[in-house]
């Protein structure tokens, strides 16, 4: 079992400049920063040094920074022989995130990097199956986008919907006769 | 397996057929997109998302306490541990510390969920290959189990019983005699259940040897929880990543050993739910002798929610390891919420598995690995 600090040492000495930015402050988990270009690279090293053998893959988030006008990746990963963790994040241009795909890595960053691709569209580049995953595919925009707007309609349909408690107030102010009106007939046209 | 499938010559003719979103075995809205030769399929591809209500887009518009109710709905079979989840990623988050008495309360709440959440799958599972009487056998239990966890929080599937840095609330009075009465009258049943289907031979040609998942590939697929130990691997958050009150609880974890046929197939996944059941009830009735030595705090409220920085929390929920992962930027809001859950990870072992499998396999294959839909779509 390693600690985060000697996974770092153990990463620097095999890739050298790849990673960097060691950091305990700030955050619960000790994490490291990644150079995207070199990502497939370190996690094939991450999965198969002996040392490390972060096989297990736990979780793929992209979180959207506007301010800084970053799309950070995080990669939670644990290691089942030696019961160790490390965290491994990567900065990445928020109007062209892309980074490569870990799908060949671990299996389980398939279906992941699909989410994060739908919600927050990071592309991954030689992922084997790139499409939307929750949303239709002819969606428009990234949900989790900090300044994601809907559309008013989706094929047509409205989006959103007035509040049932705006209705009521409409229906209480209507005086009495017209209250449960029957709707309007609409001319049916002769055949 | 069939011996049907050695005998499988391909007509060259593809038919794609489609199953869901409502068909009653894929457990909630799930679409199977399957491409087949006759019987037996060449590939089932799902389609999800027909549940998705942007869970992790909510716990952004709320506040961290606020969004606790929506948490029940990431995974409505095993909501308590989906509360946990995110208390425990909020209080990592903060430093808070929770009273042991809440510990307590949140450790006996999450046993009597998993053995809730268990007899669903269970019972499912069976009642999916065509045994009927299992199913309506071990929900008269859950009933039981249902009124239980009503007394304490006041609902029956969606708890909202954790907070952060507690429990809502205390047990009521009597409560504790009703559950260990309770456990009393449930343990014989395990057994029971397990003789009435578990060693059926029927149910093992079913079962045994299908869909194998190994060790490794298990590993990589990530999945989580009871299906992974069916596929060898030995570990348990609960035990290997201690939380809460859990080192102070003796208890074992079940691990397939191929008993009935290969390791990692769908009757060990069956079967290490019924033992985890035993270890359940050895957790419960440890939980509730040692809360009565704890104090009667059982909730510290934190009085300015407003962390900064970002962590990671993972617990044992029915499903497996439930990840939750909080980052704050020292509003009261979370800047970003989310869930890692085992269903959805699940999703692309069933793509793979179902390679050479038969339509009817394909049911079991879901069935065993105990598929919630809200927890894949989230």
């Amino acid at each position: 079992m390693l600690q985060p600090a000697e996974i770092f040492a153990r990463l620097q000495t095999l890739l050298g400049d790849a990673v960097s930015g060691f950091t305990t402050e700030g955050t619960k988990d000790p994490y490291c920063k990644v150079v995207p270009e070199k990502w497939h690279e370190v996690a094939l090293v991450l999965r198969d040094d002996a040392e490390l053998k972060l096989d297990f893959l736990q979780c793929v988030t992209a979180v959207d920074w506007p301010k800084q006008s970053q799309l950070q990746m995080i990669y939670h990963l644990y290691s089942y022989p030696h019961h160790h963790s490390f965290v491994v994040k990567a900065d990445l241009p928020r109007d062209t995130p892309v980074i490569a795909s870990v799908a060949d890595v671990w299996a389980a960053a398939d279906w992941n990097e699909r989410e994060q691709y739908d919600l927050l569209g990071v592309g991954f580049t030689q992922h084997p199956d790139l499409r939307r995953v929750m949303l239709p595919d002819d969606w428009v925009g990234y949900p989790l986008r900090k300044d994601y707007k809907e559309a008013a309609t989706y094929r047509e349909m409205p989006t959103s919907r007035p509040s049932p408690l705006q209705l009521l107030v409409v229906y209480d102010k209507a005086p009495p006769e017209k209250r449960n009106a029957p709707p309007p007939e609409e001319e049916v046209a002769d055949e | 397996m069939s011996e049907l499938i050695f005998a499988y010559e391909s007509s060259g003719e593809e038919m794609t057929l489609n199953m869901g979103p409502q068909h009653p075995s894929t457990h909630g809205v799930i679409r199977f997109i399957i491409k087949t030769d006759g019987e037996i399929m060449h590939e089932a591809i799902p389609d999800v998302g027909y549940l998705h209500r942007s869970i992790e887009g909510i716990s952004e518009k709320c506040t961290y306490e606020g969004f606790m109710p929506y948490t029940d709905r990431v995974d409505y079979v095993c909501a308590m541990t989906a509360n946990h989840a995110w208390a425990a990623a909020v209080e990592k988050l903060a430093d808070l510390k929770v009273p042991e008495r809440g510990e307590y309360l949140r450790v006996i709440s999450d046993e009597l969920n998993r053995i809730s959440s268990h007899c669903i799958a269970l019972g499912a599972m069976a009642m999916d290959i065509g045994a009927t009487t299992p199913f309506m056998y071990i929900l008269r239990e859950r009933e039981y189990l249902n009124d239980l966890l009503e007394q304490l929080c006041g609902a029956r599937l969606t708890y909202n019983y954790h907070r952060i840095g507690g429990v809502g609330w205390d047990m009521p009075a009597g409560w504790r005699d009703k559950c260990l009465k309770w456990i009393d009258h449930f343990e014989p049943i395990i057994d029971e259940y397990d003789r009435l289907i578990c060693r059926n031979e029927l149910f093992i040609k079913r079962l045994a040897n299908l869909a194998v998942v190994t060790g490794p590939e298990a590993i990589s697929f990530g999945l989580v929880g009871p299906n992974l130990r069916a596929s060898g691997i030995d570990f348990d958050v609960r035990r290997d990543l201690p939380y809460s009150v859990y080192p102070k609880l003796k208890f074992g974890v079940p691990v397939g050993h191929g008993a009935m046929g290969a390791v990692g197939d769908c009757w060990d996944r069956y079967w290490v739910r019924i033992e985890e059941w035993k270890e359940s009830v050895r957790i419960l009735r440890q939980a509730l002798d040692q809360i009565e030595a704890t104090d009667k705090e059982f909730w510290t409220r934190p009085k300015k929610l407003k962390p900064k920085g970002d962590a990671y929390a993972r617990v044992e929920a029915a499903r497996g390891d439930m990840g939750c992962y909080v980052v704050g930027d020292g509003g009261t809001n979370a800047y970003r919420g989310r869930f890692r859950t085992g269903s959805f990870n699940a999703m692309k072992v069933i793509q793979v598995k179902s390679r050479g499998l038969m339509v009817a396999d394909l049911v079991a294959l879901i069935a065993s690995l105990d598929i919630v839909a809200p927890e894949i779509d989230r």
